[in-house]
């Protein structure tokens, strides 16, 4: 077939460039110029797709966004589901393939669903596969096949994506008559302007029929008009691009397909805007008949796009069924191209339009179609009664009136208007720096639309603060008023015949009474029950005829049943947009520490560990595995030298003559003792009692301390001490900075720590008595200044040597070099976990869950109860007045010694009902190399009272039980870390 | 994308910022002062007016002030910010 129903003139095609492209495996011919719609009509292929439900053919019902049927998969270098045919500019070498049918769109099993409609109504699901409950999995499998329409790809995809921000002081979406004309009254102010159009060419709605401007071709007009606007300076066109969304404080989305870079599939830009047009057009409504859904069905606008702007004949003999006059001059075009057409089918009992000698069959409907792979003839009756008569044709153009595109306008908060005249929702007013023009705001007619431009772009410019003011408007030919009459369902001849509202997903007319009848009366339950609306297309063709049908049968008028809400995006938009270049290590920036490269290039195996850090978890040697590099490294701390980098542990630097009264306020025990070259352990807690950190205050001088956190909640308690100060006690004179980064901190830790301290040399004594646990000095190290503390989480004799930044790594491998003779070992965040554990010591976020209070983890040492008050303490009078029991921190050793229970394993008993009930969890649990055996903390009932008993845990599939002891499994005395 | 004019640096984005929540309250001076269900009410019950409000936000990403923002929670219109206020 070759392009059979080309039109041999006219048309914005380009016939010196023809294309060949493939639908369906055959190889078909067409125009640069053409969409694949357009190019699919002009080889004369009339079923592209299947419905979703009753899986009838369906044919190309449009020529725009609004396109219901004819998605298609498109397949080899562009592997995409569901495009639009319509809106897919034909490219040398597409492929695409129908949708919704097996084994071809000809011949598709699923037609048996049609045979089977009856069981099928909206809602069906909702009474069907509910028994039995376990064949479930049987009917879900099944199910999954029937969902949805195209496939998704597989691969990975290679295409670039960008995002950008753009500010502007007028927006203008839609370059149609109206936007072209707003786009130039403000832009000639000196504003400047952003104009934004989705098709290639700027006219808008010019494009598809013969208008004039000026005694002009209109398209020339719109030529002109794209081309002195963007002489103005300032000024930013957009084509191919589409406002997806209209968010607070005039921020909007544009996605811009196919920009000027070839590396770049599609670009989102994120605009923010002083002021808005919204000249976005209008898209026409289907008319609701018998049977309205068979291939060569189409909007009588689309038909006269295809003839004008495709040089396509969508048929050759067809009929007009329409409410309205703007469907004449649809007719009159279709004629001119030399298609046959039979009758103007007009439900209005007495139209007063010009039909140009084609007979019109006032006040009459169409009561049912025949044919149903194409559609060759109509079933016509008098509206009022009388005999019916059969029209033979194989095109049908239907006018239902006119949408205006009031999408974005909703999305910006604007309350829509019912236009009784048009029968349609335009927009109200506006509530965003906001405001409508032409088609959008319910102004058909060519001269009102330019007319509105005019003043909507002079009106956005000065409220943007310029000088503006509207031209006079060009001459433009009468357009006749669109003098409609409702009519939202035609009767059909006989019962058992669908009439669709929504074309997308199979809903029929029935099914909205239906959905009434069961009780649904709101716009939005409707639309939930029946899906009407909940397609790709958003309901562009179907929500107004919902929305006249349910006020008729209610009696109500349209605006008494709303809409329903308007969400953004209005096209449906890819991911690879909305990612744009935050993908894989982008997405979530790794935090490094000055060490990071050192920890990489000798067997550290990094990983995510809190705060975005990565970190090394343990350093593997040739021949081990990630389990055995760990063990080594905790029995090297217990049994010699370990070094580990803490590089990401907190630091506020805190000073002011009130910062210790801060503290003493924010933390649980008092500091007002802390002499200066001291450190204390403390708890910080929430307002609730809860555990917020378990930190170190350093007393570094007069009015000057360091607050050490732990790493994962270092933001949190910076908050949380930026909170207190400005907002609760403004009035105490305290100043603090987050310093953690400024640091590179690392933790000398074991047996062996002092000799290695000796060894590298210091310029202060580090004997026992002279250096004391949780003292520290600010001194020499290796020759490097550096502050040093005897603090640990490991447990062992250690010492945390502080270096500014820049000096990390210089002294992480002096202590390396010089740690060798007693095999220093670095240490991961794996390891540090096993030692920690082996101690008991708290780790936020795990034992300190949110729930727990000092007391519950054994904390209570920690509390000076003779303290006034501090951040936590009324609550933990509260904890106590309601006494509810609390869950307790304990040690669990497992009967088997080689059972480790996985990281929060439920304790499980027996409960009164006689089920099993959850009676705490397991918080930390790990294999001990120092103890040998596996151990465990948890979070008990009542566990206090417990130690000795047996408790089972619930890993899984197995049960296991344990002996509840204290939490703490070495050195229980702290001798070592005191040593 | 709420726009919002932080007193100290002007109109940012509202990603920048940090929503105070359960911030309008004032701590009582004297918490052993108060009952259990006072000191309840003061830590978890909190208004969620519809309509003009007066609410902390903390710009995190940016000076690093708290302050106060006036803004209608049905249709996010701001009416203005203003600093230095404590609870």
């Amino acid at each position: 077939m070759t392009q059979g129903f080309r039109l041999d003139g006219g048309g914005a095609i380009d016939r010196h460039r023809p294309l060949t492209f493939s639908f369906n495996g055959r190889s078909l011919r067409g125009y640069a110029g053409d969409t694949l719609a357009s190019a699919l009509l002009a080889n004369g292929v009339r079923v592209v797709a299947r419905s979703f439900k009753f899986h009838r053919p369906r044919g190309i019902m449009s020529a725009g966004v609004e396109e219901t049927n004819a998605l298609v998969q498109l397949t080899g270098a562009l592997d995409e589901p569901n495009a639009l045919s319509t809106r897919l500019a034909l490219s040398e070498g597409l492929c695409a393939d129908s949708v919704n049918c097996w084994p071809s769109v000809d011949f598709d099993f699923g037609a048996i669903n049609e045979r089977l409609w009856r069981l099928f109504p909206a809602g069906f699901y909702y009474k069907t596969f509910m028994r039995p409950a376990w064949l479930w999995p049987v009917y879900e499998r099944v199910l999954r096949q029937f969902a949805g329409f195209g496939r998704a790809p597989k691969s990975a995809s290679d295409d670039c994506y960008e995002k950008r921000f753009h500010h502007c002081d007028v927006l203008v979406v839609g370059a149609g008559p109206a936007g072209l004309a707003a786009a130039l009254a403000a832009g000639r102010s000196g504003a400047r302007v952003t104009l934004v159009d989705d098709q290639s060419h700027p006219g808008g709605d010019l494009h598809n029929a013969a208008a004039e401007i000026d005694g002009r071709p209109a398209l020339a007009w719109a030529a002109d008009a794209a081309a002195a606007f963007d002489r103005l300076p300032g000024a930013v066109r957009l084509a191919e691009s589409t406002a997806a969304g209209y968010y607070d404080h005039n921020f909007l989305t544009v996605f811009q397909r196919n920009p000027e870079q070839p590396w770049l599939r599609e670009r989102i830009w994120k605009v923010r805007a002083k002021q808005v047009v919204v000249a976005a057009g209008a898209i026409e409504q289907p008319l609701v008949f018998a049977d309205n859904d068979r291939p060569g069905i189409m909007l009588a606008a689309a038909a006269r796009t295809y003839v004008h702007r495709y040089a396509v004949r969508p048929g050759t003999r067809a009929v007009v069924v329409t409410n309205n006059t703007s469907a004449y001059a649809a007719a009159a075009d279709l004629a001119r191209a030399g298609i046959a057409v039979a009758a103007i089918v007009d439900t209005r009992a007495a139209p007063a339009a010009a039909a140009g000698g084609i007979e019109v069959l006032a006040g009459h409907a169409i009561v049912g179609v025949k044919g149903v792979k194409q559609v060759r003839a109509v079933v016509v009756a008098p509206r009022a009664g009388g005999a019916e008569q059969q029209i033979a044709c194989d095109l049908v153009c239907m006018s239902g009136g006119w949408n205006p595109v009031v999408h974005l306008l909703s999305q910006a908060g604007e309350q829509l208007r019912w236009d009784e005249r048009h029968a349609c929702f335009v927009p109200g007013p506006p509530v965003q720096a906001e405001r409508a023009a032409g088609s959008a705001n319910g102004a058909f007619a060519l001269a009102d639309c330019l007319r509105e431009g005019f003043e909507a772009g002079a009106a956005a410019a000065s409220a943007a603060g310029y000088s503006a003011s509207s031209p006079p408007v060009p001459a433009t030919p009468t357009t006749p008023a669109l003098d409609l009459e409702p009519c939202w369902s035609m009767p059909p001849r006989r019962r058992g015949t669908r009439a669709f509202v929504d074309f997308q997903n199979d809903v029929t007319a029935d099914d909205v009474g239906l959905a009434l009848g069961e009780g649904y009366a709101s716009v939005e339950h409707v639309k939930r029950y029946t899906t009407a609306g909940m397609g790709v297309d958003q309901g562009k063709t179907g929500n107004i005829n919902i929305i006249g049908l349910m006020a008729e049968r209610a009696g109500v008028a349209p605006p008494e049943v709303g809409t329903t809400t308007f969400r953004p995006p209005y096209t449906p938009i890819g991911f690879g947009a909305i990612a744009g270049i935050d993908q894989g290590p982008i997405i979530i920036p790794a935090r490094v520490t000055p060490l990071t490269e050192w920890h990489e290039s000798h067997g550290g195996i990094l990983d995510e560990a809190g705060s975005n850090y990565r970190r090394p978890k343990c350093y593997v040697r040739r021949g081990e595995s990630e389990r055995d590099a760990i063990m080594r490294e905790a029995r090297a701390v217990r049994n010699g030298l370990g070094i580990y980098d803490g590089s990401p542990l907190g630091k506020i630097d805190l000073r002011g003559p009130d910062a210790r009264a801060l503290i003493d306020r924010l933390y649980t025990n008092s500091f007002t003792t802390l002499p200066i070259g001291r450190a204390r352990y403390g708890l910080m807690l929430q307002e609730d009692g809860r555990l917020l950190d378990d930190g170190v205050v350093f007393r570094l001088g007069e009015h000057h301390y360091l607050l050490s956190t732990g790493s994962g909640v270092a933001e949190n308690v910076y908050a949380n001490v930026i909170w207190y100060l400005r907002t609760v006690w403004p009035d105490l004179r305290a100043y603090a900075t987050l310093v953690t980064t400024q640091w590179a901190n690392m933790c000398v830790c074991g047996p062996r720590a002092r000799d290695l301290m000796r060894k590298v040399g210091t310029d202060f004594d580090l004997a026992p008595e002279a250096f004391k646990f949780f003292d520290f000095r600010h001194g020499k190290v290796g020759g490097y200044a550096a502050r040093v503390a005897r603090v640990t989480y490991t447990g062992e004799l250690s010492f945390e040597v502080n270096v500014p930044a820049r000096h990390g790594r210089a002294m992480w491998e002096l202590l390396m070099k010089a740690g060798g003779e007693w095999d220093i070992t670095p240490v991961g965040s794996e390891t540090s976990n096993v030692l920690r554990i082996e101690k008991g010591f708290l780790l936020m976020r795990v034992e300190g869950d949110g729930m727990a209070n000092p007391y519950d983890v054994g904390h209570g040492w920690v509390i000076n109860e003779k303290k006034a008050d501090f951040v936590g303490k009324r609550s933990l009078q509260r904890d106590r007045n309601v006494g509810d029991p609390r869950r307790e921190l304990v040690g669990l050793l497992t009967d088997d010694p080689n059972f480790v229970p996985p990281d929060g394993s439920p304790i499980v008993e027996v409960g009164a009902t006689g089920k099993k009930i959850m009676i705490g969890h397991v918080t930390a649990a790990t294999y001990s190399p120092n103890v040998e055996r596996a151990i465990a903390l948890a979070l008990l009932r009542g566990g206090h009272q417990r130690k000795g008993e047996t408790v089972t845990i619930a890993a899984g599939a197995r049960e296991a039980r344990a002996r509840v002891t204290e939490p703490i499994f070495i050195d229980p005395d702290g001798e070592r870390m005191r040593s | 994308m709420l726009l919002i004019p932080c007193p100290h640096c002007g109109l940012r984005n509202e990603d920048e910022f940090v929503y105070g929540v359960a911030s309008t309250k004032k701590r009582p001076a004297d918490p052993s002062a108060v009952s259990d269900a006072e000191w309840a009410d003061f830590l978890y019950f909190h208004d969620n007016s519809k309509g003009r409000v007066r609410e902390r936000w903390w710009h995190a990403r940016g000076c690093q002030q708290w302050f106060m923002l006036d803004r209608d929670t049905l249709t996010h219109r701001i009416f203005g910010a203003d600093a230095g206020e404590s609870a």
